[in-house]
């Protein structure tokens, strides 16, 4: 079943459900405002926000004194506080930069000045002997590193998933498919959309890579131009992950963080990302040089990984615009906000980017007398799951070990998957090893019905 | 359905090799199979064509006919079966943990034999470039798709591949009225022998042979794939991928196990006994050398039942020798140990590229057998077991 139409005036209308429209419309709802989400795609999640490296930051290596490092502390601390409520993960591994060469070395001082500036003052000095210990496996060239004990790992899909469903059972309305076509100036802002018109009081244009497009649409220009920037990653099987205790963050450059190594909240272990520049907004190609030269790569930085077989590889796209910074701003007197250009961290400093707007907006509502608080299920390595429970009426993804009760869920309730992409985001079927050799078949009969584009056709 | 919690042989995996051992183990011992699906038969059950079942029941089936009487089989030689249970863990004891909708229980067995059998490896797992659209399966998936579901998730697929069951691929494309439009390999001949390698010309399916799929075009579904070979490049309207073929041991437990594992083949190093590192654990079928045909599982799954029967009735000597491998286009050689006994009953290879020559066995540096051979990757090669104990080698000269 499709989303119901949006139908009545909505104070607020969020545009895109990648993980910063999820967590500002989440905190419009328990704000008291009446809010509208709109995303274009089949399911949420399915432009930036579907591809990043799943780690919670400090801001440590953030731009000081900027909006984007503000952004990163208020929304780690809300996550932090959060977390336990709605059932979401978080690993606290710590982060090691290392430096691999004399150059890098040198510049360990100056990173640790900025992270000292930026108020992370827990940072700790290891030498290459102290390294070491800390990371048996790392590759003979490591010289010196710093710990930073606050960087975590977390569920990249089910924290957005999460922040939504709260919005959504706080009265906020999602609808999917719908991709905005126009919009003009009543007393309210009518927004246009192939899947008919919305009436809203402000509108908030989350539309990670098409923040720009969008911006056209309702005010006629655009500040910033957003530049696809494109990572591709390679993800290790299950025994990898024992190589490392922390996440390993090399000394990072102008353009990137660099090719980072480290655990993922299932399990796994992940190398990446690459940073490449391009023009195409929705595809992220692989390149088969590209993920050898990575995998090259995190077998120097863990040379152990020569042994270990390649479960996934994928490609995100960073929206990054011309500027080293946010674009956000309210644009005086049209009751509209723009959120553009959240380039690598929009995962770590959603819920700060939710507060800031929530300033900008200043507005009042009535707030929910009982906000409802409920728990999204664990799809983590680091809290139970479900297959450790009875009455899961049996594993469909022997890999990932996810139990039909899981799967039945995920294809049913307020946000349900309406494409095998969104259920995978989920639940976690067929992103394991044998991806999706063993259970397609099943999946096929569970999810009949439930996608907008079937994954199979009956045979008569 | 209540799980016993201790048994005399647990067998893990009900496809052919699983089947066969408890089969034989049934007449003297206790004993469980336990499968994740829903029904015991492995592979061959969703594998709707000929010919399986010469050697089991000297007649040729179709796969699922002959799942289903491998199973009765087994039902009838006194074999009890727990369907949808998954092992997570494997325990010294020997014991197991295993999940089912019961929740999470333990197994104790005096002997556990593993027969989880092989997957295809992935589209990821091989690197191949692109996007990540919808509609990029294995030949095992499409399989289950078509003649367990009656669906079909394309119509006009590429195949990836040359190998046995590429074919089969074609065939189960024709059950389902798909039409496939181009057969890819990189290598210079199909990796399957003749006649296959005539099969898709009947069927009209292009070949294109030392050819690379580079790319893999489309959003939500395929919608083309990039091909690169001696005529270039060239782009391929589609809309899906068969990636078939490159058979891995489906040896996750093994891996997260206290079990020595063979890099070459992926699964467990065992001796001629079908023993792992932990002689209380065995392992049969294609989990040990990916891959071979259901009878071949079978036949070496009713041998290793055999050999479990008599290491409980009477204990089977201990001793091993390792298979060391001095060529480095041998890519793997099953059993790794040779012991007295010889359930395992021939030595068995694959090359990791073309290769013409001549292989020999040695024994303490003295030559016992020897062939010639002139073979590919992915392609059956067997030597004699040696019957004497001694520091067995394997040499090839070019």
């Amino acid at each position: 079943m499709p989303d119901q139409p949006l139908t009545g005036r909505f104070d607020v209308a969020v545009i895109g459900a990648g993980v910063v429209g999820c967590a500002i419309a989440r905190r419009f709802a328990l704000a008291g405002a009446r809010v509208a989400v709109i995303e274009k795609a089949p399911d949420i999640l399915d432009g930036a926000s579907k591809g990043n490296s799943a780690i919670l930051h400090t801001g440590f290596d953030a731009p000081p004194g900027s909006l984007e490092h503000a952004c990163i502390r208020a929304g780690y601390q809300e996550y932090l506080e959060i977390h336990e409520r709605l059932g979401l993960p978080v690993n606290r591994c710590g982060a090691l930069v290392i430096a691999w060469t004399e150059e890098e070395e040198a510049a360990l001082p100056g990173l640790i000045e900025k992270a000292h500036k930026n108020g992370i003052t827990d940072i700790e000095v290891l030498d290459r002997q102290a390294l070491r210990k800390a990371e048996p496996e790392l590759g003979e060239n490591a010289r010196a590193a710093f710990r930073v004990p606050g960087e975590y790992l977390i569920d990249p899909w089910s924290a957005p998933f999460a922040y939504l469903l709260q919005a959504v059972e706080n009265g906020a309305q999602l609808m999917r498919g719908a991709e905005v076509t126009g919009a003009r100036r009543e007393d309210d802002w009518i927004i246009e959309t192939t899947r008919g018109e919305v009436r809203a009081g402000l509108v908030i244009n989350a539309a990670g890579l098409f923040g720009d497009l969008v911006d056209e649409k309702f005010i006629g220009r655009r500040d910033f131009h957003i530049k696809p920037r494109k990572g591709q990653f390679v993800v290790y099987d299950k025994p990898a992950a024992a190589l490392v205790n922390h996440i390993l963050l090399p000394v990072p450059t102008a353009i990137t963080k660099g090719v980072v190594v480290c655990r993922t909240a299932f399990g796994n272990l992940l190398v990446g990302p690459t940073a490449e520049d391009q023009d195409d907004r929705l595809h992220a190609e692989l390149v088969p040089e590209t993920l050898e030269a990575l995998k090259k790569r995190g077998e120097e930085i863990v040379p152990a990984l020569k042994r270990h077989d390649v479960t996934a590889i994928y490609a995100g796209l960073r929206p990054a615009t011309e500027f080293k910074e946010y674009c956000i701003k309210a644009h005086e007197g049209l009751s509209y906000i723009t959120v553009g250009g959240i380039r690598s961290t929009g995962l770590s400093a959603a819920l700060g980017i939710a507060q800031h707007v929530e300033k900008l907006a200043a507005l009042e509502f009535p707030p929910p007398a009982h906000p409802v608080w409920s728990s999204v299920r664990n799809i983590s390595e680091f809290l139970p799951r479900d297959w450790q429970k009875p009455g899961h009426g049996g594993i469909v993804c022997h890999c990932e070990l996810v139990t039909r009760r899981e799967i039945m869920d995920a294809l049913s309730g307020p946000l349900p998957a309406r494409s095998l992409a969104g259920l995978k985001r989920r639940t976690r079927v067929t992103m394991g090893r044998c991806q999706a050799f063993f259970c397609s078949a099943e999946l096929c009969r569970l999810t009949r019905d439930h996608f907008d584009q079937p994954m199979s056709e009956i045979v008569e | 359905m209540i799980l016993p919690s201790e048994v005399d042989v647990l067998v893990i995996g009900a496809g052919p090799a699983g089947l066969a051992a408890a089969t034989e183990l049934a007449r003297d011992f206790n004993v469980l199979v336990v499968d994740r699906e829903k029904a015991a038969g492995g592979i061959p059950r969703h594998c709707g064509h000929y010919p399986f079942g010469m050697r089991e029941f000297h007649r040729v089936m179709k796969g699922p006919d002959y799942a289903r009487a491998l199973a009765a089989r087994a039902e009838a030689a006194g074999v009890r079966f727990a369907l949808g249970v998954n092992v997570v863990a494997l325990h010294p004891g020997p014991s197991v943990t295993v999940t089912s909708d019961e929740g999470v229980t333990t197994i104790s067995a005096r002997r556990v034999l593993i027969a989880t059998g092989v997957r295809e490896s992935s589209r990821a797992q091989r690197l191949i470039g692109g996007t990540k659209p919808g509609g990029v399966v294995s030949t095992g998936a499409l399989q289950g798709m078509v003649y367990l579901e009656h669906a079909r998730p394309f119509r006009r697929p590429v195949i990836l591949g040359t190998e046995l069951v590429s074919f089969s691929a074609i065939m189960t494309c024709a059950h389902a009225g798909i039409r496939p439009v181009a057969m890819v390999d990189s290598r210079r001949a199909t990796a399957a022998r003749w006649p296959s390698c005539l099969y898709p010309r009947i069927k009209g399916i292009p070949l294109y042979l030392s050819t690379k799929l580079v790319s893999i075009e489309g959003r939500e579904r395929v919608e083309s794939v990039i091909i690169d070979g001696p005529k270039g490049r060239k782009r391929i309207e589609t809309d899906g991928v068969i990636v078939s073929g490159h058979f891995r041991s489906e040896s996750t437990l093994i891996v997260t196990s206290h079990l020595a594992r063979d890099p070459g083949t992926g699964g467990p190093a065992v001796d001629s006994a079908g023993r792992c590192s932990d002689p209380t654990y065995y392992a049969a079928g294609n989990m040990l050398h990916p891959v071979e045909t259901a009878g071949w599982c079978w036949s070496e799954g009713r041998r290793v039942g055999l050999a479990i029967a008599r290491d409980l009735k009477s204990g089977l000597p201990a001793e091993r020798a390792p298979v060391t491998v001095e060529s480095d286009a041998l890519a793997w050689v099953v059993p790794q140990f040779v012991s007295p006994e010889q359930a395992l009953d021939r030595l068995q290879l694959r090359v990791n590229r073309p290769v013409n020559g001549r292989l020999s066995v040695r024994v303490d540096g003295r030559e016992v057998a020897s062939r010639r051979i002139w073979t590919r990757p992915d392609r059956r090669i067997t030597l004699p077991m040696p019957s004497v104990t001694g520091q067995v080698s394997i040499h090839l000269e070019e």
